[in-house]
């Protein structure tokens, strides 16, 4: 059977490619904001577009912070892209606002330092090389690009680990001598600031990648 | 490495069919819009754009429906321009499957609109298109010495500077700008690098150049000029040049492409 996945329904911009992305990526899938239904997926899509603040009073108005947490908890599947991503770090700041975010990940999402802001199309990723943790997400997935378009990012990550636990792997982007994280793989929660389902053969495998683990 | 430069197809359309005519073998129906975005996907496309150019209401709901069909087969960005009057306008595309909106003569009539959509959906979304050509003999002067205009070139709106327009609606909060050179459009002569070169001094947005494509020569020099990506539609409706084509030409220069 194929694996159910819910695209969580906040209230955020194109979501049917996000659906049809991963419908063609072999999952069953539904576009939701109902707590429940959301909750027991196999996989959980978090979408998002937009400004961090909007981003973040939509996903409240539906409890998704609790969604995501409670899912986390029991070790189910949730996959942040874009804004979606953003908003799992501790806090955004956007026009010298401060907004706290669902504090999965410890991080400020902030302005990006480049010459040219948007950063907009399509650009390589630094997918790191970890013994004993190899990349679920680029899996089969070498030299390719993904298209982004976002102004704000995590620029700072300082992973913390030690011998019981383990660092997530991040994967990084580069834009006018600006670095920011593109993606992150920590258990069950996985993340892109880039958009698979807008990034041709690449993020359709990535996207197989994700729901196949599911 | 960097951001890859993008080379956008750009499809006009009216009424759900796309206007000027082609004849690729491998397409069933050249005049359907979803077929054609799929051509141009599968030819390296890096973005797809669609002009809606219909007169009537009618067959603007038709438009929608291709966006949403497109949508549902193209996995690569899609921005739709033409008759976006309201920020309603900008929602109903977005919603059949537009990931961008571009707008012209409804910001320069309300700039407002600009922060409006901006505020509701982010900058992204919205790509200011500015049809911009050098001031003629006995027109209105500008600082610039370039003006805006609208109806496809067709009028010039006395006395509004191109590049001053492109500044406020950065600050205003578009995205991005979609350089339209009406002086050199349809002559294949290629882009207006003068042009390209004062807008991109100027904003620290993405700027697209459009306009005057004519052979796989003239891309590299937009970009040497400052464009983020390159947009071209006659040359590509009509097999003149290929997406493809264009890219290695592109990359020959030492442009990373995708």
């Amino acid at each position: 059977m194929s694996p159910r996945v819910v695209v969580l329904d906040y209230g955020s911009g194109n979501l049917r490619s996000a659906v049809r992305a991963v419908e063609r990526a072999g999952a069953e899938v539904t576009l939701t904001s109902d707590f429940d239904t959301a909750l027991a997926a196999d996989g959980l899509l978090v979408p998002g577009v937009g400004a961090f603040e909007a981003c973040m009073k939509g996903l409240r108005a539906i409890k998704g912070e609790r969604i995501i947490g409670r899912r986390l908890a029991g070790g189910r599947p949730v996959l942040g892209i874009c804004v979606g991503m953003q908003i799992l770090f501790s806090r955004g700041v956007e026009h010298g606002v401060e907004t706290e975010g669902c504090d999965e990940w410890p991080g400020v999402v902030e302005r990006l330092q480049a010459p040219v802001v948007p950063h907009m199309g399509w650009n390589t990723v630094e997918v790191p090389q970890v013994e004993g943790q190899p990349t679920r997400l680029f899996d089969q997935i070498t030299d390719e690009r993904f298209y982004f378009v976002h102004s704000y990012g995590v620029r700072d990550w300082k992973l913390v680990t030690n011998d019981r636990t383990r660092a997530p792997l991040v994967t990084w982007a580069e834009h006018g001598g600006d670095r920011f994280v593109a993606a992150v793989e920590n258990g069950p929660l996985s993340a892109t600031q880039f958009h698979p389902e807008k990034s041709g053969d690449a993020g359709a495998q990535l996207l197989r990648n994700w729901v196949q683990s599911l | 490495m960097s951001l890859a430069v993008r080379v956008i197809p750009c499809l006009d359309v009216d009424g759900g069919r796309v206007v000027k005519g082609i004849n690729f073998e491998n397409l069933r129906d050249a005049g359907d819009p979803v077929e054609l975005a799929r051509l141009y996907d599968r030819e390296g496309a890096d973005e797809l754009t669609f002009l809606d150019i219909s007169a009537s209401v009618e067959a603007r709901g038709t438009t929608m429906d291709i966006v949403s069909r497109t949508a549902e087969e193209v996995f690569i960005p899609l921005t739709v321009g033409g008759g976006v009057r309201e920020v309603a306008d900008v929602d109903r595309l977005l919603r059949a499957g537009a990931d961008k909106v571009a707008m012209n003569t409804a910001a320069i009539n309300r700039p407002e609109l600009i922060s409006e959509v901006a505020d509701r959906f982010g900058n992204q979304v919205l790509v200011l298109s500015v049809d911009a050509r050098r001031v003629r003999p006995g027109g209105t002067p500008t600082e610039s010495g370039y003006e805006v205009t609208t109806h496809g070139g067709k009028k010039a709106v006395e006395g509004m500077d191109a590049i001053a327009w492109a500044i406020r609606a950065a600050e205003l909060g578009v995205g991005e700008i979609l350089l339209n050179s009406m002086d050199a459009d349809g002559t294949r002569d290629g882009f207006d690098l003068e042009m390209i070169e004062r807008v991109r001094r100027e904003v620290s947005i993405p700027v697209i150049a459009s306009g005057g494509a004519g052979k796989v020569e003239d891309f590299a020099p937009a970009v040497d000029a400052g464009a983020d990506a390159v947009l071209a539609a006659s040359v590509f409706h009509f097999g003149t040049l290929r997406v493809s084509e264009v890219k290695q030409a592109l990359a020959a220069s030492g442009h990373p492409t995708r």
